[in-house]
């Protein structure tokens, strides 16, 4: 048996009750979908949207005599993804059948995997925003139906169903219990998030259902046993993933703390109010009679197919993160953010291409960011190029414009969409780093303020002045360290 | 593929199956309505006794079934010695929501209608 209480929570993630501390034990089941444009067991397309019942076959529908066919790339995908979970792959798998009645599942069943899943066991490296890093272990990954979409709100005696999404390919990736705060889940379907990302098996999109989380929530005094859990259904945001654990945490504790005792049960997080609420208790649990589906045989996988995915897997974000610290002597901080995002990344390689790394990584962490989170846009949509980046970075390294001066440039560009040289050639933007016209300038400043003069011969810290006064006549394009250097030798004072 | 992947577990129902080593347990009337419920399946009071009786027939053949030794034999996943047949990733069916629609009770802009269902 597989240890399931591996963890103790560091001592400020324990939520202090009335009664003294308490640790929150969580863990998660995500639902992936294939980024797959057929689906799972038939021909209709998997895209989001569409008019309705218009991405459906006569095998969704579960037309009598119809019979499910395997899409051979959603199992690649399940296979590469249990690969970038460093987790085992089962070269014997079956499908089963999963047994309920509902009107948007015609078949009266969702083909799952129950006993004899695709992937089996692995662990990913979780990173919190302060640095700090955790483990959580993959029970295992198995391939299933996504079911139909049942609308209750269009007419106040009937439901609409629409089955554009029945049969699309998803990917259940089961965690063990070992989250052990509420920011800790969040981190760790954003984590998830990140590594299906990079592997290109789902796109990841969480507003069109993509992704989608269930959460098991229990708690405990530390030192006890596991306390009864309770699971929230379909939480679509990492966000509200963390919200939800921490208002199911903190009323599992206040019933507890009250007299009560946590019934197991399954509960739906209402977004709107933050709350949880009971949906159906353990009693009521569906009876789902999993059976081998007879319509399909076992899933065989040839060792050799799968060496031939790990082969094209691509580089993972905590092997980029330490490539982005080793090769080019980021910080921590920044290779983790660049790292994290596949389109930030790439974003980030092609700016730094024959461009000094760090300063680049500063470029795309702080100014690009800050304008493209301001402007709402995702960098895939930057109006700066990567390339017109990186021009940016190569004319501040070779000193034709100062980082001052860089700035005003960036603006101009986003404006614009011009390259960085095309802008400072024409404003005459670049930096003066002839001394003899700072020298001037300088000359100039010094006829015209000789009380001034006198003042920073008593006062260093009038030098700021100073300095602010030639950059001003300049118009800012002297280089900041010449004007520094000559106007300690004219004005005769120590820096 | 191992035969050890291969044995893991057959897979009846084990509420219908437990204790049938003695044979003095068997489903009752109130497990007969229970799983008759969940196929929805509409069994009429007076025949519950009767299927409770070819229900407990059908598992006491089972149990026979049972005693013969299978050490040894991998469990059978098909009666048919193939591999799994694939599809390409390719769209190649739907964009009829008029055929899919075709036999449903009642439509609606393209939607199935059925009585309102809330959870």
């Amino acid at each position: 048996m597989t240890e399931l209480d591996v963890r103790r929570a560091r001592p400020d993630q324990l939520i202090q009750g009335a009664t003294g501390p308490w640790e929150v034990i969580i863990g998660m089941e995500i639902h992936a979908q294939v980024a797959s444009k057929a689906k799972l067991f038939s021909g209709a397309s998997a895209a989001y949207g569409g008019e309705p019942n218009a991405h459906v076959s006569l095998v969704d529908a579960a037309m009598p005599g119809m019979l499910p066919v395997i899409n051979r790339f959603c199992v690649e995908q399940a296979v590469r993804t249990g690969l970038g979970l460093n987790a085992t792959i089962n070269l014997w798998s079956r499908f089963d059948r999963k047994n309920y009645f509902y009107p948007d599942l015609p078949q009266g069943y969702q083909i799952s995997q129950y006993k004899d899943p695709v992937v089996g066991e692995g662990q990913i490296e979780v990173d919190l925003e302060d640095g700090s890093t955790f483990t959580v272990r993959i029970e295992r990954i198995h391939l299933e139906q996504d079911a139909g979409k049942s609308i209750h709100d269009l007419s106040p005696s009937d439901t609409y169903v629409d089955l554009n999404r029945a049969g699309v390919a998803l990917m259940e990736i089961v965690s063990r219990p070992d989250i052990r705060s509420p920011r800790e889940a969040g981190a760790f379907l954003g984590k998830l998030r990140q590594i299906v990302r990079a592997l290109g098996t789902c796109d990841g999109n969480m507003d069109e259902g993509s992704l989608r989380a269930d959460v098991n929530v229990s708690v405990r005094r530390p030192g006890e046993a596991f306390g009864t859990r309770c699971e929230i259904k379909n939480v679509n945001s990492m966000r509200f993933v963390t919200m939800a654990a921490e208002y199911e945490a903190r009323r599992q504790i206040d019933l507890i703390e009250g007299g009560g005792t946590v019934r197991q049960e399954t509960r739906l997080f209402d977004a709107g109010t933050g709350e949880t609420r009971a949906l159906r208790s353990k009693e009521d649990a569906p009876d789902y009679r999993y059976f081998p589906d007879p319509d399909l045989l076992p899933l065989v996988l040839e060792p050799q197919w799968v060496e031939s995915i790990r082969a094209t897997l691509p580089e993972l974000p905590d092997q980029k993160r330490r490539r982005y610290e080793e090769a080019f002597g980021l910080s921590a901080y920044d290779a983790r953010v660049l790292s994290s995002d596949v389109a930030r990344a790439a974003y980030f390689e092609a700016a730094a291409q024959g461009r000094d790394p760090k300063l680049t990584a500063n470029w795309v962490t702080q100014d690009l960011s800050g304008y493209l989170n301001k402007a709402g846009l995702d960098i895939t949509q930057s109006p700066v190029r990567a390339d017109q980046l990186g021009g940016l970075v190569g004319l501040i390294a070779d000193g034709t414009i100062s980082g001052k001066i860089a700035k005003d440039v960036f603006a101009r560009m986003i404006e614009t969409g011009e390259d960085a040289a095309v802008i400072v050639e024409r404003e005459g933007l670049r930096q003066v780093t002839d001394t003899g016209a700072i020298e001037k300038v300088i000359d100039d400043l010094m006829a015209a303020n000789p009380d001034k003069v006198a003042e920073v011969r008593e006062k260093p810290k009038m030098f700021g002045w100073w300095v602010g006064q030639v950059m001003k006549a300049s118009g800012g394009k002297a280089n900041p360290a010449a004007v520094n250097d000559l106007l300690r030798a004219r004005l005769g004072v120590e820096g | 593929m191992s035969s050890a992947l291969r044995a893991r577990g057959g897979w009846a129902n084990p509420a219908l199956f437990r204790g049938l080593g003695n044979a003095s347990v068997s489903i009752d009337a109130a497990t007969v309505r229970k799983v008759a419920h969940l196929a929805r399946l509409a069994i009429p009071e007076e025949r519950v006794e009767a299927l409770t009786g070819e229900l407990n027939g059908i598992l006491g053949w089972i149990e026979q079934l049972q005693e013969v030794d299978v050490t040894g034999i991998e469990p059978m996943a098909s009666a048919v010695a193939t591999a799994l047949p694939m599809r390409e990733d390719v769209v190649t069916d739907g964009a009829m929501p008029h055929k899919v629609l075709a036999n449903a009770p009642r439509a609606e802009d393209g939607f199935f209608v059925v009585p309102k269902v809330v959870e």
